[in-house]
């Protein structure tokens, strides 16, 4: 396979990698790593690709395990994400966004939230796959993940309502 | 879209029982500017969804750059072998001459002791010899002459 082939075949699915290693490791800098990471083993396995009838699936359950491992060795190590996107985020949703304030709430809400429903959350309402998909993914019961996703989507919500009430007394 | 079909979306959203085609619904209601206010608190969830779709990455995919740093790991520590091995192997040599020069040089040192105590031997005995031979000829005088 030609780097250009392979390249055709991966990029409709780079911004979606970036984004869930962006989700997990909050780091931007992390997070392209994560995705050239990911590029970069599935181009030395390019012989075997074929043999993935869904390789998008594929390239989200390697980027959630590299994302995960990444985590347990930062927690090992003691060390923290240094991550320095905070700001840059907010200020380029202050121009973009009204209502502010909640809406980097949201961001602030997800985070907080299990790895794994921070996870579901990420594919299931930013990236809108089916569920059939973050099963291939997660390797995790559909039913398991609805559960999962109803349970992060009503805790985002009270947290939010808490929100908004706090403002308005 | 009227309201009550709104709500009762929120209600199956929240069990995770929409479709992507409700949740698409849900989302485009949502970016409307006049949400009642009962409903206020999905608006920021749903326009951060939208607004975090926009988060793209924007490197270009490297494939190349690590495999090269790989095959100059690899051949700089061949490198480094064959420099330790050189380097090892004339010490080795190195030593081995030097040992030999010593070896050499001990050997010429107990060479010119024996050879000056052999020196020194002869030139004893020719003194002997030759006060043997004056007391000889004191005590026999001339016999043959």
């Amino acid at each position: 396979m030609k780097q250009s082939e392979f390249l055709k075949l991966v990029m409709p699915f780079k911004d979606k990698v970036f984004r869930v290693a962006k989700r997990m490791l909050v780091s931007t800098e992390e997070a392209e790593d994560a995705t050239q990471e990911l590029f970069l083993k599935l181009w030395k396995n390019k012989k075997s690709i074929s043999k993935y009838k869904n390789l998008e699936a594929f390239a989200m359950t390697v980027t959630k395990n590299y994302c995960l491992d990444r985590l347990k060795s930062k927690q090992a190590g003691n060390l923290k994400l240094v991550h320095s996107n905070y700001k840059e985020k907010e200020t380029s949703l202050d121009k973009k966004i009204e209502a502010k304030d909640s809406v980097s709430k949201v961001h602030e809400i997800i985070e907080n939230l299990p790895e794994q429903q921070k996870l579901i959350i990420q594919l299931r309402d930013i990236e809108q796959y089916e569920f059939h998909e973050i099963e291939e993914m997660l390797n995790i019961k559909q039913t398991a993940i609805r559960v999962s996703l109803s349970r992060a989507r009503k805790t985002i919500r009270e947290e939010l309502l808490k929100q908004h009430n706090y403002g308005v007394s | 879209m009227e309201l009550a079909n709104i709500e009762k979306l929120l209600e199956k959203y929240l069990n995770a029982e929409t479709t992507i085609q409700e949740e698409k619904q849900l989302r485009l209601y949502f970016t409307n500017d006049e949400i009642p206010p009962h409903l206020q608190e999905y608006k920021p969830l749903f326009n951060y969804f939208e607004e975090s779709k926009n988060d793209n990455f924007t490197q270009n995919i490297r494939l190349n750059t690590n495999e090269n740093k790989e095959t100059r790991w690899k051949w700089l520590s061949v490198a480094a072998m064959l420099i330790l091995f050189v380097s090892v192997y004339t010490f080795i040599q190195k030593k081995k001459e030097y040992e030999a020069q010593e070896a050499f040089a001990q050997t010429q040192e107990a060479l010119k002791l024996i050879s000056t105590n052999l020196n020194k031997g002869t030139y004893a005995a020719i003194v002997h010899i030759e006060s043997i031979e004056q007391n000889q000829s004191k005590i026999f005088k001339n016999p043959k002459q």
